[in-house]
């Protein structure tokens, strides 16, 4: 084979191979917990709190216990004596694992029954009798901070010093802040211009299609503990519940099977996993336990829920000079935020965007509600989708001000490209970009000024049906999470692994510490192997999620798996290929600088005839390695990145919105994405279609709303929106190629960035629609009823 | 709770067993026929990754009792690939790259397999109204539609080819 051909037989970077996951999910041969199934295994299902704020008065579990099948009931009292009715949370609170004397939140978890099936189990929930004396609800994270607001969490009494620092309120959880406050003040006091906006990130949640859930194995002869879990994060689970339960982490072994889609809500340990552990701990036998949608939707990882005050100061020409930003953030009833432990408002500092603002500070404040604990990373990195909904809402705010156009400011104030890398007022080191060559190629693909032409063309014309708005978004996130010097989960790095080992006939396999759940990782790990080691990416099997088996690493959310396990590959690779070298120049008698490598082979410089391939090779390293070198070859790489990556992209989306009905027809998305450096272009072009659907879903529909009494409102997918094939629309997809310069590839991660970007580009266009009459913010969902009602205050309706 | 003996085809092999009454068709074909491809997303009709084949319509098998299929016939995504040969909706899904988590393919592969049948020649539009009782979070459909386009084309090419003596 030429040398061309033997490059593509690799599959490797770059290429769009085919997934190597399909053959089984298409034939219905995926194996998710809940197709795990063990011999005696018994379910477990929860009873829960239909109050909000309550004091528990009594339980009984008679009624439960004399169901045929209903082994056992467990509540907080059962969970005492070994210490477990509360647990730990990553945000350095506590959570009850079940509600102890009192209920904190609607759905909240007040006792599990044990029964040998599913129904029986159900059955039991039913029959519990839990009574109850109800307490005064708080909902809104401001009336919480008020003096009298009831006291919310009694555990906490007199605790003036939390996780973060001083409380100065009973329902408040800390104050965090970023940024150099006198220089933003000194900054906005001699600006000629400045704009200011109150924005709310409603409440939302990940909702994957598959719920989260457990199969929970102790064998007491061994004293082993084996758990199936859908975890983002199966090492830092083992971790835990060795931390927990006292069994040694040598004999917990957590697997996280195929998961039916992540989106952060599977990143946390639930009161779930932690009842059915103890189940079987206790009974001896295995516990399955599986959440319905209900139940997720109502108890396991809402996202977002922040209250956001974002200011700017400019010069009288747009150039911006200082940024503000002042969020409360609700977090529900306990703070198990899944957030690097340092941050407990995530990396919401990456607020000042794409752009070259001198002087920059945020404050957040978390505060106790009663509602579910959260705060998750939905298909974002930790709170950046917050971060950048608040400077490009912002920067559209300002451009309005100034009667500027929206492409226009962004241009004038944007990082060059030859300031990168570049240090933000908030003190990250953004690593590579070039925003305006990803702007002015979406400008042109879409025809901006002839859009605008359109758009005053309409808004001269008052027969026009519809109103035309245009959204822009130039987007940064900041993913990679993390370097160890800064983000750790419980005292862990968030470094990450890879192990792999090259079989006597060339075939690999290679281990990781992160998990799947849809991006392909089976199929984009083994590319870059094959590009590495000149392997073909047919014969590399990738394996993740046994932590029996795999390397210890943080797990996948937060784009993170590229930027860090990706990188963990490619280190471990170049181990092998130094040592490949080693035996190469052995197996041909030269020197290792007399070798080049090409494709796949090691060949003597200047004679194309004398070379040995990687299959060679690796037959010869358990054959016969030279004298002094061990057999073998295989290697194992834990990489702690030296910084994050920075992702960006331009986004525009054309809407028209139909004056009579307020009913939206999204005409057009254009999403140009950079993640660094391609692997598998089929699998980044699936990735941002979800990611960007995900998006629509949150900007136009998506709500877990409340009433005042703490009832969660349409937590079913009767009410909660999922975009079906019908209103999803049709997406444009472009990119830029501007590699990480860190990474040893290049790559940046991007499955996140259509969800962060595409988010403020639907409000931006839908602001843009009403901007003529005056409208500087409209609040997401963007739903008809509420634009119709927009329409209606303008007198615009037919 | 007292048991009632069901028969029906399932996958073309005709089965009969007890079951209680409110057994819930997907929790019997996961649970006591180890048909694991069905998967529960919702409870409530609305996501379609319980879609099932049940005499010649899709069903969410989700929300309909196993003793109400008494007598039928069942096609699950088991049952599509035929002597080891995938069917042309399974390849357009793999081809398209129509699926991500893998956890709503099923009930997309099932409806799809129906769809066909009553709109051999679809129109995108078309497509996306008949496959819209079928959620998916990760793929935003754009490559469902072309695995479903993938899958009609190739139906109509192998009907057009001569059978086989």
């Amino acid at each position: 084979m030429n040398a061309p051909d033997r490059k593509a037989a690799l599959q490797g970077m770059g290429e769009s191979r085919l997934r190597k996951e399909d053959a089984r999910f298409i034939q219905g041969k995926g194996n998710y917990v809940d197709d795990i199934k063990l011999p005696g295994m018994l379910h477990m299902d929860i009873v829960r709190s239909p109050l909000a704020h309550a004091r528990i008065k009594k339980i009984n579990k008679e009624k439960a216990l004399a169901i045929p099948g209903v082994i056992a009931v467990l509540t907080a009292d059962d969970l005492k004596p070994l210490k477990l009715h509360w647990m730990p949370t990553l945000a350095g609170d506590v959570a009850a694992v079940l509600a102890d004397e009192k209920v904190h939140f609607q759905m909240q978890e007040v006792a599990v029954v044990i029964a040998e099936d599913r129904y029986s189990a159900a059955d039991g929930v039913e029959a519990v009798e839990v009574e109850y004396e109800e307490l005064p609800v708080v909902i809104d994270p401001f009336k919480a901070l008020e003096k009298d607001a009831p006291v919310l969490r009694e555990d906490l009494a007199g605790k003036t010093e939390g996780a973060h620092g001083k409380r100065y309120h009973h329902n408040h959880i800390f104050t965090w802040d970023a940024g150099d406050k006198e220089a933003t003040d000194a900054a906005f006091k001699n600006a000629a211009v400045t704009v200011s906006e109150k924005l709310l990130y409603p409440r939302v949640h990940p909702c994957p299609l598959e719920t989260c859930g457990t199969v929970a194995s102790f064998d007491p002869i061994r004293g082993e503990l084996t758990t199936y879990i859908t975890s983002q994060a199966p090492h830092i689970v083992r971790t835990v519940v060795s931390m927990l339960s006292g069994i040694p982490e040598s004999k917990v072994r957590i697997v996280s099977p195929d998961i039916g889609g992540g989106f952060g809500n599977k990143v946390g340990i639930y009161p779930g996993y932690v009842c059915a552990i103890v189940s079987s701990i206790v009974l001896g036998r295995p516990v399955k336990w599986i959440e319905d949608r209900i139940e997720n939707l109502s108890s396991t990882a809402f996202a977002r829920d922040y209250h956001m005050t974002g200011e700017l100061a400019a010069t009288a020409e747009g150039k911006i000079l200082g940024l503000r930003a002042h969020v409360i953030a609700d977090h529900g009833a306990f703070d198990a935020c899944a957030d690097p432990t340092k941050f407990p408002a995530g990396l919401f500092h990456i607020c000042s965007g794409s752009y070259d603002i001198p002087a920059a500070h945020c404050t957040v404040e978390g505060v106790y509600t009663n509602k579910a604990p959260g705060g998750v990373a939905y298909r974002c990195s930790f709170r950046v989708t917050e971060a950048v909904y608040l400077i490009e809402r912002m920067v559209d705010v300002l451009a309005q001000k100034l009667n500027m156009d929206k492409a226009d400011i962004r241009k004038k104030n944007f990082i060059r490209k030859e300031q990168f890398p570049y240090t933000s007022a908030f003190g990250f080191e953004y690593d590579s970009g070039d925003y305006h060559t990803a702007l002015d190629k979406v400008l042109h693909a879409v025809d901006y000024k002839g859009l605008r032409a359109e758009q005053a063309a309409k808004r001269a014309d008052p027969n026009c049906p519809t109103l035309m708005g245009i959204g822009l978004v130039t987007f940064t996130e900041v993913v990679g999470a993390g370097p160890s010097k800064m983000c750790d989960i419980l005292g862990v790095g968030m470094f990450d692994s890879c192990e792999i080992r090259i079989h006597p006939t060339g075939s690999a396999i290679a281990r990781m510490g992160t998990i799947t759940q849809g991006q392909g990782h089976q199929t984009t790990y083994a590319q870059i192997i094959a590009t590495e080691l000149g392997i073909s990416s047919e014969v590399i099997q990738v394996e993740e999620g046994d932590t029996s088996t795999a390397p210890y690493g943080l797990g996948t959310y937060g784009s993170r798996s590229t930027p860090v396990a990706g990188a963990a590959i490619a280190m471990a690779a170049r181990k092998i290929h130094a040592k490949a070298k080693k035996l190469a120049a052995h197996l041909l008698e030269v020197g290792e600088n007399d070798l080049e490598w090409e494709i796949d082979r090691f060949k003597v410089k200047g004679n194309a005839e004398k070379f040995k391939t990687m299959t060679e090779i690796a037959w010869a390293a358990y054959n016969k390695p030279p004298a002094g070198m061990e057999p073998g070859l295989e290697a194992v790489h834990y990489y702690d990145p030296p910084n994050f990556t920075f992702p960006f992209g331009a986004y525009l989306c054309v809407v028209d919105i139909d004056k009579g009905t307020g009913e939206t027809k999204i005409r057009r998305f254009y999403a140009l994405d950079d993640c660094g450096t391609r692997i598998n272009p089929m699998i980044i072009e699936g990735q941002i279609h979800g990611g960007l659907t995900e998006g629509f879903a949150v900007a136009m529909g998506q709500l877990l709303s409340f009433d005042a009494q703490g009832n969660i409102q349409g937590n079913s997918l009767m009410d909660y929106f999922l975009p079906t094939a019908v209103e999803t629309p049709h997406w444009e997809t472009d990119f830029t190629v501007t590699p990480s310069p860190h990474h040893p590839i290049g790559a940046k991660g991007v499955a996140e960035s259509p969800h962060v970007g595409s988010i403020p580009t639907f409000t931006s266009a839908m602001v843009d629609a009403f901007a003529h009459l005056g409208v500087t913010h409209l609040e997401m969902p963007h739903t008809a009823f509420k634009i119709w009602k927009e329409l209606k205050a303008h007198g615009l309706t037919h | 709770m007292s048991k009632k003996i069901i028969s029906m085809n399932v996958n073309g092999k005709k089965i009969e067993e007890a079951v209680e009454p409110r057994t819930l068709l997907v929790h019997f074909l996961r649970e006591k026929m180890h048909l694991t491809g069905a998967h529960i997303g919702c409870e409530t009709s609305h996501c379609g990754a319980c879609t099932v084949d049940i005499d010649g319509e899709s069903v969410k098998s989700c929300t309909c009792f196993a003793v109400q299929c008494e007598g039928s016939e069942v096609i699950t995504v088991e049952g599509l690939a035929q002597g080891g040969v995938l069917h042309a909706v399974q390849e357009g899904f793999y081809k398209e790259h129509g699926l991500q988590c893998g956890f709503c393919t099923p009930g997309m592969l099932t409806r799809a397999y129906r769809f066909l049948q009553d709109n051999p020649n679809p129109t995108e539009e078309e497509i996306r109204s008949g496959m819209s009782g079928n959620l998916c979070r990760c793929t935003g459909y754009q490559n469902i539609v072309k695995a479903v386009q993938y899958a009609a084309n190739k139906l109509r090419e192998d009907a057009k080819k001569p059978v086989a003596a």
